[in-house]
């Protein structure tokens, strides 16, 4: 398939979700990128370049995925910190830090396009990684623990509790 | 001291980053390194509850407090500030626009001296910012660095062993640090060389900016060069891919200014000339103008064309012209028409009073 624009092969295959009707486009590399620039100006809500950025990426996240898929993938949501894929879409701002791992696939080709890179070579903390992955379960539980007292499932609030005191106390 | 009168005396300082002093100063205004940090056991801002927001407050506000420097630090609770504070804090660059206008639970750490900025509760949970007049920016990472250190020994960051300190937006993950250097470039603006310049820093994946940061215009003759990929590369790496290429973009502007004072030497003159006349006798002023004219006349004294002010005084004005500092040294809320008197009342009264006063002033390794 040719690009829509020129002569050159379509290799990035994008779906527009923003005018209602989905709109199919078939673009060679350099007008796929001149059309995400554009797609990209119009101001981002939080006001700031890394936002709009994130935006214009998030956008190719549709490249190669059909209406329907991308339909799909914007319905799932984090079971941390309740984020939907849409809402990360729209703000360029994820939920919590459980979204690197429950969005990796879509992701990962994005950091990748911003970076370059996908493994981090700087500076570490001190504490090991297990021990943030086991505090960033806190949030799951913070939040099952008030979903558990709104339904008035106390044994489970109880249990909840506990836990939630021991990662705490495990610091 | 209390806050109210800490601001009073800020605003008739002029602050660490816009001493003029410190490597290549005539040029390089200031050098600040900027690290984003999350506590791994709440959401990211977007998703946190107001609860959230003021536990996380809290942990960091006594992280912070227990540090070795904590007598140093002044605690400001935004939320308890008025709006022309707010915005006081945004022009010296010690928070961001973001930070002024949020909302809820946030909050910033300050040290009298203006060398470091911990904003609580922005787009991260944690905004460390170091900053040093002049090109500096191995003691700003050292300084940014030991407050991170000091930091994470009171709490657990989110991290991840691949993808490193993970942030609410992708474009910081990894080593969360932004470097960054703000150039006073008038000769690469006026000889039309700037444009070209910036396309080539884009190439090299390095992102410009106004004096206010993201989103903002380049006023002044202001810009801000940092780096854009924050992940695959170590904050050594990242400040050394900055570091190589200022002395390339300040030799640039010298190989300009050279060029101006050769090719049209009356010009050159008469033009700074002129801006100082209009910013010591002008009745109304905007703020924009004086930022245009004041990078004129700090261009002048750095070539030798203007004896009568040194580079800290037009610095200082640079801060004390813009709004809210306008009006806090003038004691009164003002509106826009009754700025511009103002303005051009404090800059007569700040010229004319110098005149003879600092003219040895000034490194002047441009001229």
């Amino acid at each position: 398939m040719k690009c829509q624009r020129c002569e050159k092969p379509a290799t990035f295959h994008i779906t527009e979700l923003t005018g209602g009707k989905p709109v199919e486009l078939h673009l060679c590399e350099d007008h796929a990128r001149e059309y995400l620039t554009q797609a990209g100006n119009e101001p981002a809500s939080a006001g700031s370049m890394a936002a709009l950025l994130a935006q214009q990426m998030a956008k190719q996240l549709a490249l190669g995925q059909t209406a329907d898929e991308l339909a799909e993938l914007d319905q799932q949501v984090c079971p941390y910190c309740g984020i939907t894929f849409y809402d990360f879409r729209h703000q360029g701002r994820l939920g919590c830090p459980y979204d690197y791992v429950f969005f990796e696939k879509e992701l990962h080709p994005l950091l990748l396009n911003i970076h370059g890179e996908l493994q981090h070579t700087g500076k570490r903390p001190t504490h090991p990684a297990e021990l943030s992955r086991r505090h960033t379960e806190l949030i799951r539980y913070r939040r099952q623990l008030q979903e558990a007292i709104q339904e008035e499932h106390y044994e489970l609030a109880s249990r909840l509790r506990d836990k939630i005191r021991e990662i705490e106390e495990s610091t | 001291m209390d806050l109210v009168r800490e601001l009073e005396q800020m605003t008739r300082s002029r602050g660490e980053w816009l001493k003029g002093s410190g490597p290549e100063s005539d040029i390089v205004i200031s050098s600040r390194i900027r690290l984003a940090r999350n506590l791994a056991s709440y959401p990211f801002m977007s998703r946190a509850t107001e609860a959230d927001r003021q536990r996380i407050q809290e942990t960091l506000k006594e992280a912070i407090l227990a540090s070795p420097d904590a007598s140093q630090c002044i605690y400001i609770d935004l939320e308890q500030l008025d709006l022309l504070d707010r915005q006081l804090l945004v022009e010296r660059q010690l928070i961001s626009r973001e930070l002024a206008e949020g909302k809820g639970p946030r909050s910033v750490v300050i040290d009298r001296a203006e060398r470091f900025s911990l904003m609580i509760n922005e787009e991260d949970h944690l905004r460390m910012t170091a900053m040093a007049s002049g090109l500096n920016l191995e003691e700003v990472w050292q300084r940014g660095n030991q407050w991170d250190d000091w930091i994470e020994q009171k709490v657990v960051y989110a991290f991840d062993e691949k993808l490193g300190f993970l942030t609410a937006c992708p474009t910081n993950v990894g080593t969360g640090i932004r470097v960054s250097v703000m150039l006073h470039l008038p000769a690469l603006v006026l000889t039309r060389q700037i444009e070209k310049i910036f396309r080539s820093l884009q190439k090299l994946d390095l992102a410009v900016r106004g004096l206010h940061g993201e989103g903002s215009q380049a006023t002044g003759d202001f810009y801000q060069i940092s780096n854009q990929a924050t992940l695959g590369l170590s904050e050594q790496e990242i400040m050394k891919r900055l570091g190589d290429i200022i002395p390339v973009i300040i030799d640039y502007e010298r190989k300009a200014r050279e060029l101006l004072v050769r090719e049209n030497p009356q010009n050159l003159h008469d033009r700074i000339s002129r801006a100082f006349g209009i910013l010591r006798t002008a009745q109304t002023i905007s703020s924009e103008e004086t930022m245009h004219l004041l990078s004129s006349v700090r261009m002048g004294v750095h070539l030798g064309l203007i004896h009568e002010i040194g580079i800290p005084k037009v610095n200082e004005l640079f801060l004390q012209t813009q709004p809210a500092h306008l009006q806090k040294i003038a004691g009164a809320e003002l509106d826009s028409t009754d700025r511009d008197i103002e303005r051009a009342r404090f800059l007569r009264r700040c010229l004319n009073k110098e005149e003879g006063a600092e003219s040895s002033q000034g490194p002047s390794s441009s001229g």
